[in-house]
């Protein structure tokens, strides 16, 4: 009862469950932050808009995106992953989500931030759509922790307009 | 008591998220510098659809790996309610449609493992050691199983 091998054995486990908890509530600790993030985003231009050889029709936007994430950091925050997605429905789907821009904030100094950037990725759509279609950009926000549970939110813009026809 | 109580916990959570197998360690390093490689995810499984920016845990045919990626593109059919998913990792430049089988362009809810709620650094690695070079999972089992017959009682 009191060799080595249970001793060890005894430390190694209490060690790991203190361990763990700290994680816990380092990850509970979260909570209690209670942020206020803001978000504009502004579609500056469209570049172009083609219905392209196999049918679907794709857009490239060039949009001003501005926002401030400061108060989303906290002690227990490694980064932030934010993105752009445009929603929108069609006859076919009763919702689409794509993403048209992402970024990596690793600290709260890049967190307020205003950038001009052209979609990152293609907006297509599963068809022709997208003519006159009206859409949703929603900017995501996922809070990576250095240890624990992860969280999400959004914050949605509605209002956005595609133009009538291709150009 | 370590090894009776990590089956404990194992078993609890695969209860607790209703998912296979609720924790995964992270492989590669396509989710960096979110997820490194010897990091551990905990993943649940719900109903609900799967949106964009969730981070979710699949299996492509053919493959016994499971691939950690970042939901980008989420296409809900009306009549059916089916969705149809495209992944990438947040390190990768270009989306996951290479990696997926022959023929196939999108991902479906049933492709989908589980999504990462939360995550562990570092502990692992100890699963990689032991895939990687196995002789020292050998040398382990070995060192208890000498363990188990040497004590006392």
């Amino acid at each position: 009862m009191h060799s080595f091998g249970y001793r060890a054995n005894a430390l190694l486990t209490f060690a790991v469950t203190i361990l763990a908890l700290m994680c816990a509530i380092a990850s509970l600790s979260d909570n209690l932050n209670t942020p206020s993030p803001s978000a504009q985003i502004e579609i500056l231009n469209i570049n172009w808009f083609q219905k392209q050889p196999h049918g679907n029709d794709e857009v490239s936007l060039t949009l001003n995106i501005t926002a401030d994430l400061q108060s989303l950091f906290t002690w227990n925050t490694k980064q932030l992953f934010i993105f752009v997605a445009a929603e929108y429905e069609t006859p076919k789907n009763a919702l689409n989500q794509v993403s048209l821009w992402d970024a990596i904030i690793p600290a709260k100094e890049f967190a307020k931030f205003s950038i001009h950037t052209s979609n990152k990725y293609r907006f297509i759509d599963q068809g022709h759509n997208l003519r006159s279609k009206e859409f949703n950009l929603t900017l995501h926000w996922h809070v990576m922790p250095k240890t624990g549970k992860m969280f999400a939110n959004k914050i949605v813009m509605s209002g956005y307009r595609l133009p009538e026809d291709y150009r | 008591m370590i090894v009776s109580s990590a089956l404990i916990i194992w078993k609890g959570l695969m209860c607790i998220t209703g998912s296979e197998s609720p924790v995964v360690v992270v492989l590669s390093e396509s989710m960096e510098p979110g997820f490194q490689r010897g990091d551990i995810l905990f993943l649940q499984m719900s109903k609900d659809p799967i949106r964009t920016g969730e981070i979710v845990v699949f299996n492509i045919q053919g493959r016994d790996i499971p691939i950690v990626h970042r939901v980008i593109e989420v296409h809900e059919q009306r009549q059916s309610g089916e969705v149809r998913i495209l992944t990438k990792g947040d390190n990768n430049d270009v989306d996951d449609r290479m990696l997926y089988a022959q023929g196939q362009f999108w991902l479906k809810q049933e492709h989908i493992m589980g999504r990462a709620v939360g995550f562990l650094p570092y502990v692992g690695w100890a699963t990689i050691i032991m895939t990687e070079k196995p002789i020292i999972k050998y040398i382990l089992i070995g060192a208890l199983g000498l363990l188990v017959i040497t004590s006392k009682d």
